[in-house]
């Protein structure tokens, strides 16, 4: 009997696993050697679709099993064969994508990619609801808080703040009703632990947020998805139904009395709703804009009553924190930080997927031994972390292990988890623009700092990519920041001019480039480039003059062709379609 | 002006009456059965709720997710979430909105196809994406996406014949 693990998580959906999985199906429906399960993404999200044999205790993964490669693994399995080429992870030796897993360490993240998300008793065989019968049966409301402060953990979410002192002010807070939040919104684009671990736990959440509210002293709990995520949700649904009916929520938990009920609300799309204030107004129905701090949600939340808040990744850790014990947890990590943290990586990296990591890794392993590089062999410039709030870590820092003070020290954040890789083809100047374009965007509009002065500095470096930029905007872009910092009530505007900061300490030779030589290193901003065909290269065969939109590519067929600059638009469609490497860009 | 029929609108406002905080859950669920909030939907939303029809059309202008006007058959989303802005996001949407003869925020007049642009869809790894009704679509590169665009052009050609 066979195993066959189906990585089915959105990123695995988009890459081709329903396809996949169906010609299984088709293949083997009726046949009773081979089992089919589905699970989430293993974290390899580069590689997939991926599905795991498991024979004789042994696991056998394949990468890139789209589903033309189905029937010719089926026959090959069928005779008792496996196909080497295809195994990216082998239970008997080392393969090349080995280091990908090898320096990390998956406490939040075990089952992910193992179990049946959609299936309680695979959770349930796992150890879940373990660590919700020994809190609920052995141990008062103290001893849980006095566990997850002996663990160290602190908020994953992005600001860092101490679990357990969370808890402990949630817990003392006066008053009889009071609530859990989980919060989902994961606004940061490039980030996706928290879509991936919904999707691929969502029960080993559930059992965190549960233990919380035991520990606080919560009746009832909301998840607070995004709407981009349908499959968190739908799976999150399912997994509390499946909860409620086996006792582990709702009403009368396990026998002990105990009643914690939990809902889900979707998001509906702003990236202002993850910080703590603001996601509570939107649960109450209103606009979400966030409120001056204190009081803080701890004592007046969710209707002015004592609230909890964390994130996915905070609760996910829990459950292994309780099994395991606090001292399990610490061993890992630095002496601020302890445990592991998830990362997304993605952009410019060889290997884009999930990890989690022990707290203290150097970046630099994260893009060489984990990540395995960057594409086509470039060099790395910089990495982006902590999204629109966070800033861009150059490369001679990326011996910097990750610790919440240390990736602080750099100007940057260790944030929610996304980490963007950038290469020489990337612009810093435009990446800066792109975040402020963001900020500007997702602004609530309530502090006239945030609202007006992010604008203000957009424009400036619009105008600095448009070849416009004038000696006077860096110090105007300095000054602005630093009022918007003072003059911001939340972290979205007190951060709003991270990108920004850093990448002017950092890469202040390209904002100089734009502003005086009126170039642009990276070859990005289209005001400061041209597009040229390479005499030499081009073999005449028509097809950039037909790709072109505007007409500016031009030529007889098996003549060399020609770009006219003055109805050029610097699209780049004409570079993307040549077959011979024939355009350039100067 | 005719009325348009609202059932739909009360059988939503039914479901959660008595329960507080669910403005944004019923907007979500009203706008799912047209794509789009009509200005009768919002004010028998205002009187069956009691909230002034002017504190709904605050929440709807302040969530990207609502919308006030029809939406095509085919949303094309196209992400520009950092990976994918750094994977050339900005060229998708070109090649998009050229392969289309709109610019993001519009509707083809067959009304078949509305373009938008998201933050980010967190499928980063396979950037750059664009997602079609409910379907990712990843590593794209200009020439790709036109592709793909021009798939769903012959599909719906072939429907109408």
């Amino acid at each position: 009997m066979k195993t066959l693990r189906v990585g089915y998580n959105s990123c695995g959906i988009a890459a081709g696993a329903e396809e996949t999985l169906n010609k299984l199906h088709a293949l083997l429906d009726g046949n009773s050697n081979f089992e089919i399960k589905k699970t989430g993404c293993n974290g390899m999200c580069y590689l997939e679709p991926i599905v795991d044999v498991i024979e004789n205790g042994k696991i056998y993964t394949y990468g890139g099993l789209t589903s033309d490669k189905v029937e010719k693994f089926i026959e090959s399995l069928e005779k008792g064969k496996h196909i080497d080429d295809w195994i990216i992870l082998h239970p008997d030796h080392s393969t090349a994508q080995l280091s990908y897993q090898e320096k990390q360490v998956k406490l939040a993240t075990k089952n992910i990619g193992v179990i049946d998300p959609e299936n309680i008793d695979d959770y349930i065989a796992a150890a879940g609801y373990q660590a919700l019968e020994k809190v609920l049966k052995t141990m008062n409301r103290q001893q849980v808080i006095d566990q997850v402060r002996a663990s160290g953990l602190r908020g994953r979410g992005g600001a860092g703040f101490s679990c357990g002192m969370k808890w402990q002010f949630a817990k003392d807070a006066p008053g009889e009703e009071k609530y859990m939040i989980c919060n989902g919104d994961e606004g940061d684009p490039g980030a996706f632990m928290d879509r991936s671990t919904l999707e691929g736990d969502p029960h080993g959440v559930i059992e965190g947020m549960t233990i919380g509210a035991y520990a606080v002293g919560a009746q009832v709990g909301f998840f607070y998805v995004r709407a981009e995520y349908p499959l968190a949700v739908k799976r999150l649904r399912l997994a509390i139904k499946q909860a409620e009916a086996k006792g582990y929520s709702g009403k009368n938990i396990l026998g002990t009395g105990f009643n914690f009920s939990l809902h889900v609300i979707e998001g509906a799309g702003a990236f202002v709703c993850g910080e703590e204030t603001a996601l509570i107004a939107s649960i109450e129905g209103k606009r979400g804009m966030p409120r001056t701090r204190p009081p803080f949600p701890a004592t007046h939340g969710i209707w002015g009553k004592p609230t909890n808040n964390n994130n996915v990744e905070t609760y996910a850790n829990i459950p292994y924190i309780i099994r395991e014990g606090g001292a399990a947890f610490s061993k890992y990590g630095t002496d601020m930080s302890k445990g592991t943290k998830v990362f997304a990586l993605a952009g410019k990296i060889k290997r884009g997927g999930m990890i989690e990591v022990p707290m203290g890794i150097t970046i630099n392993e994260i893009v060489n031994d984990i990540g395995g590089g960057i594409i086509n062999d470039g060099k790395c410039k910089a990495v982006q972390m902590g999204g629109p709030s966070g800033g861009c870590i150059p490369a001679h820092l990326h011996d910097t292990p990750i610790d919440y003070e240390k990736i602080m020290a750099t100007g940057a954040i260790v944030g929610s988890g996304g980490m963007v890789f950038m290469d020489q083809g990337t612009c810093m100047v435009d990446i800066a623009r792109y975040f402020l374009s963001f900020t500007v965007e997702e602004s609530c509009g309530k502090c006239t700092f945030c609202r007006v002065g992010t604008k203000r500095m957009l424009e400036i470096l619009e105008r600095i990519t448009a070849g416009e930029g004038t000696e006077e905007d860096i110090p105007l872009l300095q000054k602005l920041c630093d009022s918007i910092i003072k003059g911001s009530l939340c972290g979205l505007g007190q951060t709003a001019p991270n990108p920004v900061l850093t990448t002017l300490r950092y890469f202040r030779d390209e904002y100089e480039a734009h502003i005086r030589e009126k170039k642009c290193p990276a070859k990005k901003c289209k005001a400061l480039i041209t597009y040229r065909v390479v005499a030499d290269k081009c073999t005449g065969c028509t097809l950039c003059a037909r790709t072109c939109p505007v007409g500016a590519a031009s030529g007889e067929r098996k003549q060399v062709h020609q770009i006219d600059d003055l109805k050029c638009t610097r699209c780049g469609f004409c570079k993307d379609a040549c077959k011979f490497d024939a355009i350039v860009v100067e | 002006m005719e009325q348009p029929d609202l059932s739909y609108v009360d059988e939503v406002l039914n479901r959660y009456k008595g329960h507080k905080g669910t403005l944004i859950t019923v907007l979500q669920q009203v706008q799912a059965h047209k794509g789009y909030l009509e200005k009768e939907a919002l004010e028998r939303v205002a009187r069956s709720m009691g909230v002034p029809t002017a504190r709904i059309y605050g929440v709807v202008t302040f969530y990207a997710q609502f919308r006030l006007t029809p939406v095509g058959k085919h949303l094309i989303r196209v992400c520009h979430g950092t990976a994918c802005h750094v994977q050339n996001a900005d060229g998708l949407t070109e090649a998009v909105e050229g392969e289309l003869g709109l610019k993001t925020g519009e509707t083809t007049p067959d009304m078949l196809f509305t373009v938008e642009s998201v933050a980010c869809l967190g499928c980063c790894s396979l950037a750059p994406v664009i997602m079609v009704g409910e379907k990712v679509y990843g590593k794209l590169s200009t020439d790709k996406v036109r592709k793909v665009i021009k798939e769903y052009q012959k599909m719906e050609k072939e429907v109408v014949q």
